[in-house]
């Protein structure tokens, strides 16, 4: 039953959760909690106040464990929130100053904990660190679930709702939310809370629709009205028009038909309407990340970036140390392969004990191979632990600020002799890894062909290739806007890499940030680049935006890309001409 | 006598957070007397996330754990392997 005697009301809030879904409202309150009345107790009731402050406690205890046990599969991972809020029941700043201040000034229980809440909530809110003022709203979430147990009040019963509802609420928490059953519950949409709450990262773990921030939403909606939410953009729709409701419908099929299809196909691998075939590999940091790069279909790792180990203890990690997290990588995704770039930082800032060292300018500095080769024990140090664990996998090397030939012999020499020593003590190990460079200093490319003769592949690591070459501190807030992946001299250098891999029949990648973005993809295409490689969430849509581009297109296109005298005029000419896929692919993101 | 209090440094990625304060409450909660942790001039009861988010420790953060008596130095020590393994999170 459209409500026809209304108008179409659009609002717009925070977009949480992506997707569409059309539905009537079904408004959840938290009755009685707002007003709470103050009165005295006598002496001899304060025990007995204590008590039923207490009990209201335990049972909030009670609460969270069965909505901990009860919560669907998926958010196992996201209840450690609830464990948090648990503990945070007996906090002493919370339980033991309540059942003080009902002891001092003989107040009621509910009284008391509205008064320490407040105390406590304007210590958080004063605090400089965003992520601890947010934690204000974590108290809150606990002391009003034991006010609803002192004053009775009915709790919000998501799990009980027998209809098909979007829910609407002023707030949920992220107790409420793991509640949601996926039966029940199409979305949500909330007043408060905002992209990086508990509660919006539930609706993205189960993937239903949700938008949040709207404000004042449940003063608007009505119970049963029809509304649809669109969380891809973060806009609500109620009362819609029959026009709306129908484009709204086809823009949700569309959007269904899109997710499953990337989910679908982003384990297989990426290959061009033409039939070229691309590997799309995942960037990671941790260990642990490897998970993610295979569960969004990556072709292996691009780029293991090594340098956590260093910075994450107070002295170097030894061999064992990092052959033992090495291996672990190498073993989980084996038999694809996994390059493992070696250290890249500012090793002297980073271990110093002096803390007044610095350098006038880092970027230019004594940083990775140059470090490396200054301090060789720190050096073969972690080239053995990754020769011991390439016995388990497929692995390759890849060092980081190549600027001169030199640095590459250097690197050669060590590595062979550090093989060399493995090979005389008999320990288990495996010389035979492909050896590349990043290339991302200017002068690397402009002797790109020196270079080329004396390793395996390249790596453009586009981030500081871009910042080096245009002379561009992407931080510096006065100039960041001159940072375009698409300039004129960005496409010219890897041109220049390109053709010179081909012609000396080496192998090149892509791990920057350039890589993710499925504009750059008929260029990067075009000039012939072999591996791309990404954060592992953006896999999908690179792969699925592959499958629509053909290789003959992306390389007749490319001379019209050379005609372009602007980063801008190379980015329009790239909507202009791909636009109809890019807008689909991107949507899909 | 044993030492009574050790130096950490906080390695996690987002600081000492909601989720590792917790974790930290909850071994300081078990201990029989006070469990500390010290940051430069500021002191607070482990046994509180509220008091330990108040420290604001950023990761890098350097913290001085101290407990006020011998029997509670496995408790000590088992806080101090939560800070090295960063709490469980990166593992």
């Amino acid at each position: 039953m459209t409500d026809t005697g209304s108008r179409e009301i659009v609002l717009t809030g925070i977009d949480a959760s992506p997707g569409i879904c059309i539905g009537k409202a079904y408004l959840v309150d938290i009755e009685g909690v707002d007003v709470v009345k103050k009165y005295f107790i006598s002496e001899d009731d304060v025990q007995d106040e204590i008590k039923r402050f207490k009990s209201a406690v335990n049972k909030a205890k009670q609460q969270l464990l069965t909505i901990i046990t009860n919560a669907p599969e998926e958010l196992r991972d996201h209840t450690y929130i609830l464990e948090t809020h648990k503990v945070l029941l007996k906090d002493k700043m919370l339980y033991g100053k309540t059942i003080e201040t009902i002891k001092n000034e003989k107040v009621n229980a509910e009284w008391a904990l509205k008064k320490v809440v407040s105390d406590v909530k304007s210590m958080f809110k004063n605090m400089s660190d965003s992520y601890l003022k947010e934690r204000a709203t974590d108290i809150v979430y606990v002391s009003d679930h034991i006010m609803r147990n002192l004053v009775g009040a009915e709790t919000k019963k998501i799990a009980d709702i027998d209809k098909r509802v979007i829910l609407v609420a002023n707030d949920l928490s992220p107790a409420e939310a793991s509640q949601i059953n996926l039966e029940r519950i199409k979305g949500f949409v909330t007043d408060r809370g905002g992209k990086a709450s508990h509660t919006s990262i539930i609706a993205r773990t189960l993937e239903i629709p949700a938008v949040m921030g709207l404000g004042n939403a449940t003063n608007i909606i009505k119970n049963d009205d029809l509304i649809i939410i669109d969380g891809t953009v973060g806009t609500v729709i109620i009362h819609p028009t029959e026009e709306t409701l129908l484009e709204s419908g086809v823009r949700g099929a569309k959007y269904e038909e899109l997710k499953a299809a990337i989910t679908r196909d982003s384990h297989i691998q990426a290959e061009t309407a033409d039939g070229f075939q691309l590997k799309v590999m995942g960037n990671i940091e941790l260990p642990e990340e490897v998970v993610s790069v295979i569960d969004y279909g990556g072709d292996g790792i691009g780029l293991y970036r090594t340098e956590f180990q260093y910075l994450s203890s107070p002295s170097l990690p030894n061999e064992y140390e990092l052959f033992d997290k090495y291996k672990d990588v190498v073993e989980v995704i084996a038999p694809k392969p996994v390059t493992i770039r070696t250290l890249d930082i500012n090793g002297d800032k980073a271990f110093s004990n002096n803390p007044d060292y610095v350098e006038a300018n880092p970027a230019l500095g004594l940083r990775a191979i140059r470090y490396c080769l200054k301090n060789p024990d720190v050096f073969r140090t972690q080239l053995r632990a990754i020769l011991r664990a390439a016995a388990f996998g497929n692995v390759r090397i890849l060092i980081p600020m190549i600027s001169s030939y030199e640095e590459v012999i250097e690197t050669k020499r060590i590595l062979d002799e550090v093989a060399d020593a493995l090979d005389k003590e008999g320990t288990l190990f495996n010389r035979d890894v492909e050896l590349g460079i990043m290339i991302e200093v200017p002068s690397a490319v402009i002797i790109a062909d020196v270079l080329a003769g004396e390793v395996d592949f390249f790596s453009l690591g586009t981030n500081d290739l871009i910042q080096y070459s245009l002379a561009i501190d992407r931080g510096n807030r006065h100039v960041a806007h001159l940072y375009h992946s698409l300039h004129p001299a960005i496409i010219r250098m890897i041109k220049r890499v390109a053709d010179v891999v081909r012609d000396k029949e080496i192998k090149l990648f892509m791990c920057g940030e350039m890589a993710a973005d499925p504009i750059n993809l008929p260029i990067l295409l075009g000039l012939g680049i072999d591996e791309l490689s990404m954060n592992p969430q953006s896999i999908p849509a690179v792969k699925s935006m592959i499958r629509a581009l053909k290789v003959e297109d992306a390389r007749a296109f490319m001379k019209d890309v050379f005609k372009q005298n602007t980063a801008s005029g190379v980015e329009e000419l790239v909507r202009g001409t791909f636009g109809s896929i890019l807008s689909a692919k991107v949507y899909a993101r | 006598m044993t030492e009574l209090s050790r130096d950490v440094i906080v390695i996690n990625e987002l600081g000492l957070h909601a989720r590792s304060a917790a974790k930290i409450a909850e071994i300081a909660r078990k201990a029989n007397y006070n469990v500390w942790i010290i940051k430069d001039t500021k002191k607070v009861d482990a046994s509180s996330i509220l008091d330990i988010l108040t420290l604001e420790c950023a990761k890098g953060s350097k913290i001085t754990l101290k407990i006020d008596d011998q029997s509670d130095l496995e408790i000590l020590n088992n806080t101090v392997r939560q800070f090295e393994t960063g709490f469980g999170e990166l593992s």
